[in-house]
């Protein structure tokens, strides 16, 4: 029996039935939740101040109520957690736009480097080997996204977009411009809508055209003396390329506009096509989506920003560079500088491990992985009985749940052991599952995945609705959550 | 079966599931799946060499290796203490490390689980009520602050004020975020390390939407005037925002209890250590403003057999749903190192954080006295008690003396022409005594 027929055959028998399945671990629960919370195993509150204080009794606290519990009770409560959490190791986790793609093990030993752990108020000569790596790094993205400087500051993708749009503020600025409108395809990120609003700009959103594309007309309607910035994502969403991405930078340069280029699916194109060729004037990098750093439940992550020439003196500032005479390095202040968009200089150990990423890689294999997680995405979706309105695609495609809810659809697919695809998004496809495999799922590990697609695809909508029912917990309430918000301990013990 | 020898070694296939694959896909090669256009086809290189692991290995440490050896004095915003082994071992655990955000809570629980403790440490050292899952770091934490006094209807003004001593990396990343609501960021001065009372209020008028003052301030000053501040923010209608840390936040007086609105400032004094500037932002506010803070929320919920269960919560606040209205643009967070300063803490208990924090000020204030006893030092500049750190006097030129320093395998900041700033904690104590001798012999 293949893979595809055991989930079949688990599909055929009774939902609510266990027949089939086989749980090779027992769990623990209690009555009331799944793992009690600190909280409830221990409360002990301790009084501050007082005559042994270091200091006066008006700059205290009177007390403090905390959990006191022993190392070998927390060991237990965070392995228990951990348990119920689903990682890229656990199986495949194939979220559109994500790319959760393997987290090399190596990264993590060098990012715990006690040459990496410095303070960085020291002076450049004395962490000549952090800023020797910084500099490298920023070679690479530049060679990596065609561009000719690039800094390592911001310190998320989102960070990155907000970065980007003020240095393209600040160059129409500096040119005697006030440009008020940023415009940005229907089908885009939700950060580029957020982060041109939080820069203070219009946001004008471009339909797509029918072929899930740019619509250029539409473009060339849409922009004039008012552009500061288009911001694209290419391959889009759908995983398209931008077919005519000439003409849709030469329609926003004439307009004396800038080209924004969302790094979020540069996973699909290493060594194929570079931003800077196309025309793109800034653009950021995810290093966690293209350089496999952890996403850690949410971050931290990293957005360096890659700029032509032309823009290179609005970078951040400091922004490393090699000194002039001998091999040392230095941090400088960049002439037209935006400022900070950091405290400090930005979640360095994330950009230690994506240097060495990319350093492990080189040019065979970061070519050799966007062409596998273009091979896999296309291999996927020929696999699955969904339909995929649009292609030609890359490493991600989106397909459609047809006439099932695409979000119980995703939550059923868990019952099968696998991470569902970012659901209902982009709204262009009906009932939206954007699947993204990336290059780190094997042929057998995608003919898994392609049975579970299938074996929710045979089943009925009651099915569905009622799912997940073999996962830690069952379907949760989002409703009650955000009706009644508890977001504390102390909020439990109030109601 | 082989296994290839080139391309990425984190794609697992081999040759021939490549063939098959290409067969079913109905293509010759991986090349024919893309569909770019000539003119835009990328034909170069990029020059990377490709390395084995430990030829990787070797080439960032040797890099590294450039990086001088020295005990860092240092501060300012970024702090090292002491991490247990605990966090290490439970937070690499790859369900914790190499999960996404959480989407799919079903799957998820753990994680968010472990943010919602975290939430639940923040509310209670601060006294306020909705605590978020983190920022990226104490100055876009200020800079979401300052957007949020936009939000709230109970407050007016467009002005920021900020004292005149502010680290300039706080300052200039408020100023990005103040630029889109068109805020302008104003300074109240400074006296002795703290607030001039006075100062701030000639500076605080009806047109100042937001008040921020710090407990410990940059130079290590723990603040006296926090309830004077709150006042006064309170009597103009202007949000009172207090930056601080979970250290400081376990020992000083409780952020409610001075009539604080949000607190921001840096979490990652746990579970993290020196990262070279890496850090992780709180923000934590009333009740009141649920609905407009930034960033993500756990909540508490329960699941479909009516067990209790942890979601994400209140997402129409978030890009992904609420686009150009959303109240941040934040996506990405920094929810593993919220994870390692929740593990620290819990390892730390009540007692053993206050400890920490009752340490935090008697290793300052013991240094500062031993320094004062050097000819040509005279410490603490500022006639206050301390946390972590504090600014040093030096007869010599400041630059001089840290130099001279360095060469002793010891850091130390430069802030101004005579004065130099020290900051000493557990992970450094043990060095003091050869630190004092270097300053003895280069002051």
């Amino acid at each position: 029996m293949d893979e595809r027929d055991r989930y079949r055959g688990d599909a055929e028998v009774d939902s609510d039935s266990d027949a089939g399945t086989t749980y090779d671990q027992a769990r623990w629960t209690d009555d009331g939740g799944y793992e009690p919370l600190l909280a409830e195993k221990d409360q002990t509150e301790v009084a501050v101040g007082g005559d042994d204080s270091p200091l006066p009794d008006g700059l205290t606290r009177d007390s403090l109520e905390l959990p006191a519990l022993s190392e070998p009770e927390l060991a237990r409560h965070y392995a228990r957690l951990s348990e119920m959490n689903y990682g890229v190791d656990s199986g495949p986790f194939p979220l559109g736009s994500c790319t959760m793609k393997y987290n090399p093990k190596f990264t993590e030993d060098l990012a715990a480097h006690p040459d990496a752990a410095v303070h960085p108020d020291r002076p450049d000569e004395r962490m000549q080997g952090v800023l020797a790596v910084a500099a490298e790094l920023q070679d690479y993205l530049g060679r990596i996204g065609g561009m000719d400087a690039v800094t390592l500051q911001p310190p998320a993708g989102a960070a990155g977009e907000f970065t980007g749009i003020h240095i393209a503020r600040a160059y129409h600025e500096h040119n005697g411009e006030d440009r008020s409108e940023v415009v940005i395809p229907d089908s885009a990120h939700g950060t580029n809508f957020a982060t041109a609003a939080m820069a203070g700009f219009d946001v004008v959103e471009l339909p797509s055209a029918e072929d899930g594309r740019v619509d250029v007309a539409a473009l060339e309607a849409a922009v004039g003396d008012d552009t500061a910035a288009l911001m694209l994502t290419n391959p889009n969403t759908l995983g398209l390329f931008e077919r005519d991405i000439e003409e849709i930078a030469n329609i926003v340069h004439d307009a004396g506009g800038l080209l924004y280029y969302d790094g979020a699916n540069l996973n699909a194109l290493l060594g194929r096509a570079r931003p800077g060729d196309m025309g793109f004037d800034v653009m950021h990098y995810n290093v966690h989506k293209t350089f496999a750093t952890p996403h850690g439940g949410g971050g931290p992550g990293a957005g360096p920003v890659g700029v032509v020439e032309e823009l290179a003196p609005f970078l951040p500032t400091p922004h490393v560079r090699e000194r002039e005479e001998g091999t040392d390095y230095e941090r400088y202040e960049p002439a037209h500088s935006i400022g900070k968009v950091h405290g400090f200089e930005g979640n360095w150990l994330v950009l230690l491990k994506t240097h060495a990423y990319i350093a492990r890689l080189g040019d065979s294999g970061l070519s050799d992985a966007s062409a596998t997680a273009v091979l896999n995405a296309n291999y996927l979706a020929e696999r699955i009985d969904l339909d995929v309105p649009y292609g030609p695609f890359h490493h991600e495609f989106v397909a459609s749940a047809g006439d099932r809810d695409a979000a119980d659809f995703a939550k059923r697919m868990l019952d099968y052991g696998v991470h569902p695809p970012t659901t209902k998004w982009p709204e262009i496809v009906d009932e939206a599952l954007m699947t993204e495999p990336t290059e780190a799922e094997s042929k057998d590990a995608l003919e898994d995945l392609a049975a579970a697609f299938d074996a929710v695809a045979s089943e009925d909508a009651a099915a569905l609705e009622s799912a997940p029912e073999r996962t830690a917990a069952r379907r949760i309430d989002q409703v009650a959550a955000a009706r009644n918000p508890r977001l504390s301990w102390h909020a439990l013990e109030e109601k | 079966m082989t296994r290839k020898t080139r391309g990425s070694p984190y794609a697992p296939h081999t040759a021939a599931d490549t063939a098959a694959m290409l067969d079913a896909v109905g293509v010759a090669d991986e090349e024919a799946l893309f569909d770019i256009p000539k003119a835009v086809r990328f034909d170069g290189d990029f020059g990377i060499e490709a390395r084995d692991e430990q030829g990787t290995r070797r080439a960032v440490e040797r890099a590294l290796g450039r990086t001088d050896d020295l005990t860092e004095f240092l501060g300012r915003g970024h702090y090292a203490h002491y991490v247990p082994a605990l966090v290490d071992d439970l937070a690499s655990r790859q369900e914790f490390l190499t999960s996404y955000t959480q989407y799919q809570p079903e799957v998820a629980q753990g994680f968010l689980q472990a943010l919602f403790e975290y939430q639940s440490l923040l509310v209670e050292l601060t006294g306020l009520n909705v605590a978020n899952c983190s920022m990226y770091d104490a100055a876009s934490a200020l800079g979401e602050a300052a957007t949020l006094s936009q939000r709230v209807r109970s407050v007016s003004g467009e002005r920021v004020l900020v004292p005149d001593h502010l680290r300039a990396g706080k300052r200039e990343v408020l100023e990005r975020y103040a630029d889109g609501p068109n805020l302008t960021v104003d300074t109240y001065p400074t006296a002795a390390g703290t607030v001039d009372v006075e100062g701030l209020a000639d500076a605080v008028d009806d047109g100042t939407a937001m008040v921020y003052a710090e407990t410990p301030t940059v130079v290590g000053a723990i603040e006296e005037s926090l309830g004077a501040v709150g006042d006064l923010a309170a009597d103009h209608d202007a949000l009172f925002v207090l930056g601080s840390d979970p250290v400081a936040l376990a020992l000083l007086e409780r952020p409610a209890d001075v009539g604080a609105d949000v607190v921001v400032g840096e979490a990652s004094s746990l579970g993290l250590g020196a990262a070279g500037g890496m850090g992780m932002g709180l923000f934590v506010t009333r009740e009141d403003y649920l609905r407009q803070v930034p960033g993500r929320l756990v909540g508490a919920s329960e699941d479909a057999t009516g067990r209790r269960a942890f979601t994400l919560t209140l997402q129409t606040r978030e890009q992904h749903i609420r686009k150009e209205r959303a109240t941040s643009n934040i996506c990405t967070n920094q929810a593993w190192l919220a994870l390692r300063a929740a593990i620290h803490a819990a390892v730390l208990g009540p007692d053993g954080l206050v400890d920490l924090a009752e340490e935090c000020v008697r290793l300052p204030s013991d240094l500062a006295a031993r320094l004062d006893d050097i000819d040509g030092i005279r410490a603490p500049v500022h006639d206050r008690h301390h946390f972590r750190e504090f600014q040093a006097h030096t007869d010599q030129p400041a630059a001089a003396v840290a130099s001279a320093l360095e060469s002793e395998g010891f850091a130390v900041h430069v802030v101004g022409d005579h004065r130099i700033q020290v900051c000493v904690t557990d992970a450094t104590e043990p060095r003091t005594d050869e630190f004092v001798a270097a300053v003895a012999e280069v002051a």
